[in-house]
């Protein structure tokens, strides 16, 4: 009984609709946190696990020494490696593609590989136009490593202390 | 219970064992898992690794499980923390040296090193100076080494002297100074080397040709039967995707062990070749074209069949090398189209005992009695490098004192200590085979213009080993089949068998020269060695087919120029035949010149086939992979044919249809190599020529699968295009090592790099067969002109 006579004064003062309507004045008050993307963009973790990259050593040698550790270890059998030895008798990769339609960007290469090769950079900005272009070959790897290892290089650093 | 079996408790369970076993066999056979790396079940025990330290109760210190005989109610204990302490400790010192390069090692996943660390090690290493590093050995092109990862179990010491034979592998220094390599800087040489690859618990030795191109755990493994010796090894192909990686041995007791030899285990680098043939092929305007299917099969059925060719016009020559499915596919299409000229026989110069000859030819006994031979003659065989697994097991009983001797054209390097072994000019072959069956006592009188011969104490020594061993063979080796007096030396081993009691083996040439014979592929007899049907005469020869030129051919699995018994010939027929149509699994330099007609078969791996081995064992091998190309299982492209040459009985829907028929032939078999000879061949005298050519078919020039797997032909074993002669032979000829030699035969003449050595008998000059350089000459065993360049 107290009830309904609450809720029926509640509507005749038109309680809800104010208490909705603060809430509406609180946030046309503060600050707004739209970002005006492309020319403005959130911040970034050194985690974060975007678009991956084949490093090399400072001497310009390659990395990877196609132990196929990450082929294994890829849930989504995204990784294909086949490999061979190297006329200076290395073990080398004569191929690595990543299909980027299959990855699902767990970060799990990128923990299996034991020379630090195959990363996964702070790049999610990405299009395809033709079938075929979401393989990502050894070169086009290689190109990104080559392109971002400076900031590859500074986030592997800022989180070795949790490694 | 007898005495010899005690009780003992091993982590509580009790077990029995036989006196004197050593406890790690015991608690193997339990299912209780030790670890360790220095033992190996075929092998000594050297108890160096210090890997299987398990607990014994009332023994002050932890006891190695590989070096400890059983005792009665020994109380052992693998597991506890004693035990374990043990292990750890050893698993911390052996990995102080150890490498940390699993990532790029071939053996990583499939590691003993890394399973037992896993399983017994301490997570963490104490050690932080500095490793040892050992530089590599070049061991020849089928071995890869990388000696820094080495534990110094030994194995491959072991194994080299004590299965192969050969001291090639040993260990030099103390400590931590032990390095194993060469003694002196120089490949191996053995062909059963490659074992080392499979016992070696870590990656210390691991497979060349296969180096670094796939990880363990992405191989698929199919079993399979290795295609290149009679002995027939079980096998397991290791594919990755659709390729074959590596073959490694699939044990058999009874058969291999588990050992193969280097042929069955490199030869899969032939299979992909480029002159694998990827589309039928057409002659159109002198050159062999690709065409479709249709049209190559009704060129095939036209040639075969052509107007104004009568049946006995057509030759049929198949390898046997193939499955006995095809050899009898092969001959029932050969009768089917009205000719007995079919022969696997290839190699063959002297078909004058075929009619005697048994069933088949095989060993007379199992490959496992081998080891247990008192006694035993082999006449022209070079067993070690014609069935490397058969001679294994006749090594073990020499080395347990059995007398193996030997009659052959040549003193071959062996692996043991022959008892009497007598190199002769291949043409006295018969004239000591002849004493011997004297000094046996054996009934020879019968042999036309048999000379007056006496017995000397070599041949005495072998009639009398014979005769006293419990357990004794004669056997006949290759280089028999390819003699000139090939029915002589059956008959004298048969009397020498006869009269002695041993048994008479025959070692047969190749894998599937048994099979062969079972399923019909020889002019005289029909399947299962059954009469041929009706009142038909015997067909040619493949000798006969290749000297007199026919009409037309039929050729199924084999490269003539590299398997007839007369290479120069052969060539010479087919180029001259009107029709000459192959079933060939690759293209080679005698085909693109004589063939009309080309069908690519599939080859081992690629179908379902069964070898019949030395043993008379039919094994079946499943097919792992797909033909190249265009290329179909023979026993479809037989069925195809034969409904385009409107056969009947050929309508097979898969190849065990073809096997349960061909079983339905052999119900009634029997083996027995004893023949009675109705007409007793004359005395073979030694030919009065001073100079004669004597060779064998190399070990890596057996097939055509083998004769394109190049890691074996990079191999020693792999160069044998020499003009070989002895000392006082060079000197006659005025010919000094290295000299290049032109050798004529028949008309024809090549030249070749001469090699002295003193395995050669004076007389004549060892020139092999079935290579390219070779293919020119004539028969292996004939007159020959040497003549420095």
């Amino acid at each position: 009984m107290t009830g309904q006579i609450s809720k029926y004064i509640k509507s005749f003062t038109l309680w809800e609709l104010l208490k909705g309507m603060s809430l509406t004045g609180r946030y046309f008050m503060s600050s707004s946190i739209t970002i005006q993307y492309p020319e403005e963009k959130t911040p970034q973790s050194n985690r974060f696990r975007g678009l991956h990259a084949l490093r090399r050593y400072a001497n310009g040698e390659e990395r990877c020494i196609a132990c196929k550790l990450c082929e294994a270890v890829c849930p989504a059998l995204a990784i294909t490696i086949d490999s061979d030895q190297r006329e200076d008798g290395t073990r080398r990769t004569t191929r690595y593609d990543i299909d980027l339609f299959k990855c699902i960007f767990c970060g799990f290469c990128e923990e299996a590989c034991p020379v630090d090769s195959i990363v996964e950079t702070r790049i999610f900005e990405y299009h395809f136009e033709n079938r075929g272009e979401q393989i990502m070959t050894k070169d086009k790897l290689l190109a990104i490593g080559d392109k971002y290892e400076t900031q590859i290089a500074a986030d592997r650093a800022a989180d070795s202390a949790f490694r | 219970m007898s005495d010899d079996t005690i009780n003992l408790t091993v982590d509580g369970k009790s077990l029995t064992a036989k006196r004197g076993q050593m406890l790690i066999e015991v608690t193997d056979a339990a299912g209780i898992d030790v670890p360790r790396f220095c033992y190996h079940k075929k092998l000594s025990v050297a108890a160096n690794c210090r890997m299987c330290l398990v607990e014994v109760e009332k023994a002050p210190k932890p006891l190695p499980a590989c070096a400890t005989p059983v005792m009665p109610d020994m109380v052992v204990r693998t597991a506890s923390k004693i035990a374990r302490d043990a292990q750890k400790g050893t698993m911390e010192f052996l990995l102080i040296n150890h490498p940390l390069d699993c990532p790029i090692c071939d053996q990583g996943g499939e590691c003993e090193l890394q399973d037992v660390a896993m399983g017994y090690g301490n997570g963490a290493s104490q050690y932080t100076e500095g490793k040892r590093v050992v530089f590599d050995k070049y061991i020849g092109p089928l071995i890869a080494t990388e000696m820094t990862r080495c534990i110094h179990c030994t194995r491959c010491v072991r194994f080299g002297e004590e299965i192969a034979g050969i001291r090639e592998l040993g260990a030099t220094g103390r400590g931590e100074n032990v390095r194993i390599g060469t003694y002196i800087e120089k490949s191996v040489v053995s062909e059963v080397s490659g074992n080392v690859i499979d016992i070696c618990p870590v990656g210390a030795l691991t497979a060349r040709p296969s180096r670094y191109t796939a990880r363990s755990w992405e191989l698929q493994q199919q079993p399979s039967v290795s295609p290149h010796d009679s002995v027939g090894s079980n096998v397991f192909v290791h594919m990755d995707g659709s390729t074959i990686n590596r073959v490694i041995p699939r044990e058999n007791e009874s058969i291999n062990e588990v050992w193969i030899a280097d042929r069955d285990r490199f030869s899969y680098q032939g299979l992909n070749n480029q002159d694998r043939l990827q589309s039928p092929m057409v002659r159109v305007d002198g050159e062999l074209q690709p065409c479709d299917w249709p049209t190559a099969l009704s060129t095939a059925a036209k040639l075969l069949r052509a107007e104004g060719q009568d049946s006995s016009d057509l030759g049929v020559l198949v390898s046997p090398s193939i499955t006995v499915e095809e050899l009898y596919l092969t001959q029932k299409l050969a009768r089917a189209l009205g000719t007995n000229n079919v022969d696997h026989r290839l190699g063959q110069l002297d078909f004058s005992a075929q009619d005697s000859a048994p069933v088949m030819p095989w060993l007379g006994m199992q490959l496992n009695d081998l080891e247990t031979l008192d006694a035993a003659l082999l006449i022209g065989s070079n067993i070690r490098k014609d069935q490397p697994i058969a001679a294994l097991r006749l090594r073990k009983s020499a080395l347990k004192g059995g007398a193996i001797s030997f009659i052959n054209p040549r003193q071959f390097p062996l692996h043991f200590e022959a008892s009497v072994s007598i190199a002769t000019r291949y043409d006295n072959m018969v004239s000591e085979l002849y004493c011997v069956a004297r000094a046996a006592g054996a009934d020879v009188g019968s042999m036309a213009d048999a000379p007056q011969l006496d017995p000397n104490d070599q041949h005495q020594s072998i009639a009398d080993s014979l005769q006293n061993g419990e357990r004794a063979a004669v056997m006949l080796g290759n280089i028999c089949v390819q003699h000139p007096a090939y029915a002589q030396l059956q008959y004298l081993a048969n009397a020498v068998a006869n009269a002695t009691g041993a048994t008479l083996g025959m070692l047969p040439e190749r894998s599937n020269t048994a099979g062969a014979w079972l399923a019909g592929a020889v002019p005289h007899r029909a399947a299962g060695g059954n009469a041929l049907s009706g009142s038909a005469a015997a067909g040619k020869n493949a000798l006969q087919m290749l000297d007199e030129p026919m009409k037309a051919y039929l050729l199924v699995g084999c490269e003539i120029e590299f398997d007839a018994a007369r290479p120069a010939y052969a060539s010479k027929a087919l180029d001259s035949a009107d029709g000459v149509v192959a079933i060939s699994a690759y293209m080679s330099e005698g085909l693109s010149r004589c063939a009309d007609v080309v069908l690519p078969a599939a080859t081992f791996t690629e179908t379902f086939g069964t070898y019949v081995n030395a043993t008379g064992a039919w094994q079946s091998a499943k097919g792992t992979t797909s033909p190249p190309g265009d290329a179909r299982p023979a026993w479809k492209v037989f069925r195809v044919l034969a409904q385009e040459l409107e056969l009947d009985g050929f309508g097979f829907d898969s190849p065990e249809a073809v096997t349960k028929e061909l079983q339905s032939h052999c119900g009634s078999v029997t083996l027995s190599n004893l023949a009675t000879f109705d007409n007793v061949p004359a005395f073979y005298a030694p030919s009065s020529e001073t100079l004669l050519r004597a060779g064998e078919t190399p070990i890596y020039a057996t097939d055509p699968i083998v004769r394109r797997s190049q890691p074996l032909q990079k191999s020693m074993d792999g160069k044998q295009a020499f003009a070989i002669m002895s000392q006082t032979q060079a000197a006659t000829l005025s010919v000094a090592d290295g000299d290049q030699v032109s050798v004529q035969q028949n008309g024809s003449a090549v030249s070749l790099p001469a090699k002295v050595d003193n395995s050669i008998p004076d007389g004549c000059v060892w020139v092999p067969t079935g290579l390219p350089e070779t293919q020119a000459l004539g028969e292996l065993f004939g007159t020959i002109k040497v003549s420095k360049v």
